[in-house]
């Protein structure tokens, strides 16, 4: 059994907005080990942002940790005082944000951002890090980095600064590396470098990395381990060729049939998932997907299922699970990727808009 | 480039480093450029300064001695100012001086150049103006940070109070406030034994309300407009990245908060400069200073054409100087910009 670096334990954060309390993160709990790579997917607004910023304490307001535990190796994070929480910060985990074209401060030396990140830290001296700084440029692959160390971020091209950031994230040779969408603002080339050399990092340096994304591609090439998170919740946990093969939560199914696939029959048509996640501030009642559910029975509606174990290592928050769903209403959710309610309301407008600019 | 080894602590080199090859052959180029537009500038000063005095009504004599002149006096006066010539005539005779440095003879001093006269304002005018200056930038900066750091408590309250009342009352109702309640009243409840000089101007304690009174205006700006580029710079991803790296709040807020919330601030600084210049004219007539603010005053007042021009071609030297040394300090705590 590997050692347990990172175990996050029924973790609530919730928003105290003018409009009401958002559940961001809603009881919440998964575990990382030393050295693995785990997958965090999920839609756009289902906490896993807010997870990750959770774990270094750096939620924004009005966002508050209201209730669980993080322990990194056997210390509670959230109970760290300012001190710790600094010193733990970059050290012990780094974090690497979306969007490399603002996460840099644009009026100081690339150099100095990656310096500063050792210096807050008592890791290396200030020696170390000046050189540091050069031999963390070359080994993300940033050609001359001995002068692009003295560029600017405006000097640098999007690639060229999500490398910085992460040549940043691994300064301080942290155990845990959360790399919160690091793909996403970049060309697909460029993605593909940086995919590539993040599991060169962790290969190299045995650096645990928490990978944010909603790119399955991503998730199948460099993790081992998934969590898929739903309307913060964790709806499915399990490792990734088994989530992949078989995954038994109709959101994790609807999420991978999403994604076209070259080597399959282009007659299928993707599924889109109907409607929106819901709003956190006012959840439905019951399992939180059963609005866009295509298998949805009527226990879902009241009763929210727990997590429970579905497989060897993989666990789904599901009364139905896919295993269980005939083929024939498989077919059918395929086929009616649109409800036709939503069809026919997309229809109207547009019925509407003809009549018009024909008179 | 500047060679060497990359400069942490001391700022200059570290800023002048920041100016590869062709950012100061380019910042050189500017400069020059910058100054050689000044000449048009100026000379559209003239000329739009000399269109308004000459349409507007009355003439240097009108009030002259505070009784009327007769008219062959008058006509006298006008041949020996040349103000008997078409108005084209003046004006090229003015360009003309000018160009020699001869900003002419005033009407109501006899007998004195204007550079003369401006030469004795402009000691008390540049006092006032740069103290003013000096209060400004840290004050206005300070409250500025403060306010935004402790975003909705009662110290951001007061700071923006404040800096709301100092921007919404003119500086003549504020200058004759302080003297009712500082120099006056104080000058009552303590017996004379301690107040502030309202009159009489001298280089002491008289230029504490004169200052204050001339400071706070910008003050109030300055400290609002810091407050609003540093809250929103405070929300931007790189400060999360800071706090992600764990610095602590003194190297997050000095070094990626402020460095870039006080661009837009020295911006406005320039402009600011102008307003304490073109704003001593009313400070200088409130508390009786004889700088060039009130000389400018009270040649409008008596028509002093000469005296008008002179002070007016001043100001918008000063303006543009004003501007011109922003536009350069930008390229030293920018490095994104460019100057074209």
């Amino acid at each position: 059994m590997a050692q347990t670096l990172l175990q996050v334990e029924d973790l609530h954060t919730q928003f105290f907005t003018s409009r009401g309390v958002v559940r961001a993160v809603d009881g919440v709990s998964l575990h990382i080990d030393v050295g693995e790579t785990l997958g965090v997917v999920g839609e756009s607004g289902c906490g896993k942002t807010i997870t990750a910023l959770s774990i270094l304490r750096l939620v924004p307001d009005p966002g508050k940790i209201v209730s669980g535990r993080i322990l990194f190796r056997g210390n509670d994070v959230v109970k760290m005082d300012d001190d710790e929480i600094r010193d733990f910060r970059g050290n012990d985990v780094a974090m690497i944000f979306q969007d490399p074209m603002t996460s840099l401060n644009p009026v100081t030396r690339i150099g100095s951002q990656i310096e500063e990140a050792m210096t807050a830290h008592k890791r290396f001296t200030p020696e170390q890090a000046k050189s540091r700084v050069i031999e963390l440029l070359t080994r993300v692959r940033v050609p001359s980095a001995e002068t692009r160390a003295k560029d600017y971020p405006h000097q640098f091209s999007g690639g060229m600064r999500q490398r910085a950031m992460i040549a940043m994230g691994l300064a301080n040779e942290p155990s845990l590396l959360i790399a919160d969408e690091p793909t996403t603002a970049l060309d697909v080339t460029v993605q593909a470098q940086i995919i590539q050399l993040m599991k060169q990092l962790n290969r190299e340096l045995g650096t645990a990395m928490m990978l944010i994304t909603h790119n399955m591609a991503l998730v199948a090439s460099l993790c081992q381990r998934v969590v898929v998170m739903y309307a913060g919740r964790v709806v499915e946990e399990g490792p990734v060729e088994q989530i992949f093969k078989s995954p038994q939560h109709p959101y994790t199914w609807s999420l991978l049939r999403s994604v076209p696939r070259v080597d399959e029959a282009r007659k299928d048509r993707l599924v889109s998932i109907k409607g929106l996640p819901p709003d956190l501030s006012n959840p439905p009642p019951g399992c939180k997907f059963h609005p866009r559910c295509p298998f949805v029975i009527d226990r879902c509606r009241v009763e929210e299922p727990p997590l429970g174990e579905v497989g060897p290592d993989q666990v789904a928050r599901c009364w139905v699970l896919m295993r269980n769903v005939s083929e024939g209403d498989v077919a059918t959710a395929k086929q009616s990727s649109i409800s036709v309610a939503a069809a026919e309301n997309l229809k109207a407008p547009v019925a509407d808009i003809g009549t018009k600019s024909g008179s | 480039m500047i060679a060497g080894r990359p400069n942490r602590g001391a700022l200059l080199p570290a800023r002048l480093s920041a100016l590869t090859d062709s950012r100061v052959g380019s910042l050189v180029f500017f400069i020059i450029r910058r100054i050689l537009w000044m000449i048009p500038i100026v000379f559209f000063v003239i000329l739009i300064t000399f269109l308004l005095m000459h349409l507007a009504q009355g003439s240097p004599w009108d009030k002259a001695g505070g009784r009327q002149l007769s008219a062959a006096v008058v006509n006298n006066l006008n041949i020996k100012y040349g103000l008997n010539k078409p108005e084209y005539q003046q004006f090229e005779l003015y360009v003309w001086n000018v160009l020699h440095f001869d900003f002419g003879l005033s009407y109501q001093y006899e007998g004195k150049t204007v550079t003369g006269l401006i030469a004795e304002g402009i000691p008390y005018t540049a006092t006032l103006g740069v103290l003013a200056f000096i209060i400004i930038v840290p004050v206005g900066v300070g409250l500025g940070v403060l306010a935004a750091l402790r975003q909705n408590t009662r110290v951001d309250y007061i700071t923006m109070g404040f800096a709301t009342a100092a921007a919404s009352f003119p500086n003549f109702v504020i200058g004759a406030l302080m003297v009712v309640v500082f120099s006056v009243l104080m000058a009552k409840w303590t017996q004379h034994s301690f107040f502030l000089p309202a009159a009489d101007f001298g280089l002491d304690d008289h230029l504490i309300m004169p200052v204050i009174t001339l400071a706070l205006l910008p003050i109030a700006y300055t400290a609002r407009l810091t407050r609003a580029s540093t809250l929103d710079t405070i929300r931007q991803d790189f400060i999360r990245t800071a706090w992600a790296k764990g610095l602590t709040e003194r190297l997050v807020v000095i070094k990626h908060v402020l460095k870039n919330s006080l661009i837009p601030v020295v911006t406005t600084l320039g402009p600011t400069f102008a307003f304490l210049v073109t704003g001593s004219l009313i400070v200088e007539t409130v508390f009786n200073i004889p700088g060039i603010g009130r000389a400018f005053v009270t040649a409008v007042e008596s028509r002093d054409y000469p005296m008008i021009l002179g002070t007016t071609i001043l100001f918008s030297i000063i303006i543009a100087i004003a501007n011109l040394v922003v536009d350069v300090t930008y390229v030293f705590i920018d490095p994104r910009v460019r100057l074209a």
